[in-house]
């Protein structure tokens, strides 16, 4: 855990359940949550089966943005994520894991593109055919 | 297409009597020597008419504190069997030199040092380590039990039925013979068609699940149990190693789970993650199992640095010298922990680029590691010493995990790293660090809470001569392979061609035999204990003068831990109660809510076991009978609601006046 | 920093604590929570694996070749319908509604189940073609990763009647309650593992 500091007063028996009051959400954040996904969702697909973009890069920073962009809400509307709750333990655990997540996506797609480039050099075209 | 398959494999799958070893002399008497041993010990339990107390007062126990035992008991049975494969090992080496071959033949020594490593990790280290954390922690933070108790006793049967899979192998078919990390290809369908690495994949896969839920639940106990004012900088050393080596586990073993799963995957379904054709790409099993591998090395080390640091300050009589340091180097270790793992593989073949990045942050990690033993180092420093049973124990660790480590600075560099890699180098290495960091720590941890567990000492002559036994012998065996691995030998062999590396071997051969003595003289140390156990009594509940509220409680510490639960004021809280003079109240109990008893995670266990067994040999039958099962046992368990009691104000008012006369008639 | 928090000059600080305290809701929230995390790191492997192999066609079909984004815009539509009903079916335990309550988790199950059967189509019509997890190293991986959320949805939708039958029984007792949050909890997280497949692998597959 990497933060610590971090001052966690009032702890065990004393914690009579504080710190997730609101954590089952309201009508409103449900509905502001649902039609902000509909729509997050409806442009990548829109994007992608329309060919809108020119560009197949563009197209997938595009939607990758919006799929970073949809996951947070999720988190805030559905998850009713916040930095309080349980003493702000929760969200210190989604932090360390949400950088270990991106670690190891990142770590693994890195070095084993490296090795590909390293030891077998070849154009995409090859790698389709190859066995 | 179902004309050809005979009654005899739809029902035994493809266990068949050939799969029995019974032409193996070594194995044979292997099963006579655990047969009779077993049946003694049955008949024993038996005779004495302890089944019933086994029963209601350990096996379906939801008590942290004997499931704690428990654990490490499971861990020093699998200590005797890896260690038995330790001596196997060197002997053979010894002996295969030049014309002779030795007595091992490879199939054989290839599931030895398989089964070595696998199960010194999986079965000893992680039991081990888990098994003092579930004990300690809630003691040192003033909790009544963990946070999910019932998970506690579930997670201690699925690690005891992953081990109980693994000795299977050695009487029922083979295991593997791939190396304790079983890379592909080697491990797949292809180049392993046998159960051996079945038998890996699935007892890894049960024990997993134990060890996954055991470090959500521990770190559950110390986020949301810690007595009041019991704040994050108030914890003790090892609660925040702890809590360090739990968040790695959290994280890691699902990586694990997921590989070997798809390993699985590879080997009964025949897709093409790790294979050689049709697109696979068995690096990337090398690269996500070190994702697993490296942090877990950090899981295994952290409480046993929490055990040291308890042990120093208490033998000391001192604070903990640079606590917040120390914190915070803990911290920093678990999140570089994550960024080292391609040091295992420099020679793989990515590029200088991807190298130089993983040997920096190697080298980084050793610097909050340093740091930690200059605050022992410190904390020893004008502190009044006693050089006792459990403080021996730190005082062989620093140099030898030192040198370890500076080894390891060396493997980090990646040109040198492409002589020694593969070499019996890194063998001496990381068993330098492993058995000089996590062994020595965790017998000092014996030593030092012994006494806590079971109201009396442990013997301290025949500790010391433990302790020498175990050092010595440490340094015979590994300095003469750290040689030879400078020499250019490689590991895992079974047969060395060139004479003049014998001599190496018999001295190593001949320090193995000295940890043996270390391993005897532990167990001489614990039956004399018990024998000599009220010369060694201790009704305080205090023998060492210690500074964490473990000490505060009777021990063993009654079923409750606590009649009241502790205030803290101090980061050395009972150490602070004693110097305040504190009152312990003697009346005003209360009726305690307390877990109940329940056989369902041993239930659930056991048919995870057999769902193992019957994959392994594929009995589809019974893996579908025991799934099904599975579910819904599982599921009938959760209409269950009451599973807690209370302890009523007498048994209590009982119990802590009897834990009075004790303090009283000692004073 | 570790200085002693009573105040100087108080003969008796208090060392023990007299009363007892209930328990809140003993970490079982948190607990949960942070399976969910260990899950995380699970779909995270799986994704790593989609990213190294997923463009080793072998000479095989390419997502571009094989997924029907249609079914897979309907698909998304159910998973995420089946989110905000199961919210609603927390706003009537709130208001303890039983009867409500068991309806929006029917609505949700269905729709889960829904979510499931075309999923189950998809994988069937794949293997009819001959795309099967056996073809190539992308294949392999797509089925795992996909898989592996269905088996989850799978697993949900097991838990959710069981809790149905359970809130029958018992009402909106204080542990159904905390099993309905966790379950909660658990449903919306599939979620968000969904956005990550319908964009890494399907849309993100189907410009290749």
């Amino acid at each position: 855990m990497s933060a610590p500091a971090h001052p966690v007063h009032g702890t065990g028996p004393h914690m009579h359940g504080t710190g997730h009051g609101p954590a089952h959400g309201t009508r409103s954040g449900y509905m502001t949550g649902f039609i902000l996904s509909v729509i997050l969702t409806a442009i990548p697909f829109w994007l992608v089966m329309g060919d809108v973009l020119d560009s197949k890069l563009k197209t997938d920073i595009v939607i990758m943005g919006f799929a970073v962009v949809q996951i947070f809400v999720h988190m805030i509307y559905f998850l009713h994520l916040n930095m309080k709750s349980e003493g702000g333990w929760t969200f210190l655990a989604l932090v360390f894991t949400l950088t270990l997540v991106l670690i190891t996506l990142v770590g693994s797609i890195w070095v084993m593109y490296h090795m590909d480039q390293n030891m077998m050099p070849m154009s995409p075209n090859e790698a389709l055919h190859k066995p | 297409m179902f004309s050809n398959i005979d009654l005899q494999q739809l029902v035994f799958g493809r266990l068949t009597l050939e799969a029995i070893p019974y032409h193996e002399p070594i194995l044979l008497v292997t099963f006579a020597a655990v047969a009779l041993g077993g049946l003694a010990l049955v008949g024993a339990v038996t005779w004495y008419g302890q089944w019933g107390y086994l029963w209601r007062e350990w096996f379906t126990s939801v008590d942290h504190k004997k499931i704690g035992i428990m654990y490490i008991i499971l861990a020093i049975v699998m200590l005797l069997r890896g260690f038995a494969d330790a001596i196997m090992m060197v002997t053979q080496k010894a002996l295969s030199v030049g014309e002779a071959q030795g007595y091992l033949p490879p199939h054989h020594y290839d599931q030895i040092f398989t089964a070595h490593g696998t199960i010194m990790i999986f079965f000893m280290a992680m039991p081990f380590v888990t098994g003092v954390m579930n004990y300690i922690m809630p003691l040192q933070i003033g909790a009544r039990d963990v946070a999910f108790p019932f998970l506690n006793n579930f997670s201690f049967w699925m690690t005891a039925g992953g081990a109980i899979l693994t000795m299977l192998s050695l009487f029922v078919g083979e295991f593997a013979r791939t190396g304790w990390l079983a890379y592909p290809p080697l491990s797949g369908a292809a180049y392993s068609p046998g159960v051996g690495v079945d038998y890996y994949i699935w007892s890894l896969q049960i024990a997993g699940v134990g060890t996954t839920l055991s470090a959500i639940n521990l770190i559950a106990t110390i986020v949301k149990m810690r007595a009041p004012g019991m704040t994050m900088m108030k914890l003790p050393v090892f609660c925040w190693t702890t809590l360090a080596s739990n968040a790695i586990i959290v994280t890691i073993f699902p990586v694990l789970t997921a590989t070997l799963a798809l390993l699985a995957c590879d080997r009964y379904v025949g897709t093409h993650f790790f294979t050689n054709d049709y697109g696979g790409n068995s690096m990337l099993y090398m690269n996500l199992i070190w994702i697993w591998g490296h942090p877990e090395v950090y899981v295994l080390v952290l409480p046993a640095f929490g055990i040291y640091s308890e042990i120093v300050s208490t033998f000391c009589g001192k604070r903990l010298f640079g606590y917040t340091s120390m914190v915070y180097a803990t911290a920093v270790i678990a999140l570089v922990s994550w960024l080292t793992w391609l040091h295992h593989f420099f020679t793989m073949g990515a590029g200088a680029n991807v190298n130089a990045f993983f040997g920096i942050t190697t080298m980084i990690i050793s610097i909050p590691t340093g740091a930690k033993v200059f605050n022992w180092l410190f904390t020893m420093y004008r502190g009044k010493i006693r050089f006792e049973g459990p403080f021996i124990w730190v005082m062989g660790f620093i140099p030898t995990f030192v040198l370890g480590g500076l080894t390891g600075v060396l493997l980090a560099v990646p040109p040198a790293d492409f002589v020694l890699h593969n070499s019996l180098f890194l063998v001496a290495h990381f068993h330098n660090v492993i058995i000089g960091g996590v062994v020595f720590g965790l017998l000092a941890g014996v030593q030092y809470w012994f006494p806590k567990a079971f109201g009396f000492r442990l013997d301290p002559f025949w500790g010391k001569v433990s302790f020498w036994c175990w050092l010595v012998g440490f340094w015979v065996v590994f300095t003469p392979i750290y040689a030879l691995g400078l020499m250019g030998e490689t590991r895992r062999t079974q047969h060395f061609d060139d004479p003049s590396v014998q001599p190496y071997l018999m001295v190593a051969a001949f320090g193995a035999f000295i940890i043996m003595a270390g391993i005897l003289a532990f167990v001489v140390q614990l039956l004399v204990s018990i024998l000599r156990r009220e010369q060694l009594r201790d009704l305080t509940g205090d023998p060492w003068g210690g500074r964490t509220l473990e000490w505060s409680t009777s021990s063993p510490p009654p079923p409750y831990n606590f009649a009241f639960t502790p205030v803290v004021h101090d980061l050395d809280a009972w150490w602070d109660m004693k110097k305040r003079g504190h009152e312990r109240p003697a009346g005003g109990f209360r009726p305690i809510h307390m877990p109940c008893n329940t056989a369902m995670g041993m239930t659930l266990a056991a048919l995870s076991t057999v769902l193992g067994f019957a994959l392994v040999w594929y009995v589809w039958w019974l893996a579908a009978l025991s799934l099904i099962a599975l579910i819904a046992v599982s599921i009938r368990h959760t209409f269950n609601y009451h599973t807690s009691f209370y302890i009523p104000a007498a048994e209590v008012n009982r119990l802590e006046a009897q834990r009075a006369a004790q303090l009283v008639g000692r004073v | 920093m570790h200085e002693v928090t009573a105040p100087p000059g108080a003969t008796a600080p208090v060392f023990y604590e007299q009363e007892e305290h209930a328990h809140g809701d003993g970490g079982t929230l948190l607990g949960f929570w942070l399976y969910l995390m260990s899950d995380c790191l699970i779909f995270a492997v799986l994704f790593a694996c989609y990213g190294v192999l997923g463009r080793n066609y072998a000479a095989g079909p390419s997502g571009a070749e094989l997924f029907d984004l249609k079914l897979v815009a309907l698909n998304t539509s159910l998973l995420l319908l089946s989110s905000i009903t199961y919210g609603f079916a927390m706003l009537k335990m709130e208001e303890e509604q039983v009867d409500a309550v068991l309806r929006w988790l029917a609505a949700t199950g269905v729709l889960g189940a829904g979510f499931l059967a075309i999923e189950f189509y998809e994988f069937a019509h794949l293997i009819h073609e001959g795309a099967t997890p056996q073809r190539s190293a992308f294949l392999s991986s797509f089925f795992l990763l996909v898989g592996t959320h269905g088996l989850h949805v799978t697993f949900g939708i097991i838990w959710l009647v069981t809790l149905m039958f359970q809130v029958r029984q018992h009402g909106l007792i204080a542990d159904n309650q905390r099993r309905l949050l966790c379950l909660s909890m658990f449903w919306h997280f599939l979620d968000v593992v969904w956005i990550g497949v319908f964009t890494f692998v399907y849309l993100m597959g189907a410009t290749r």
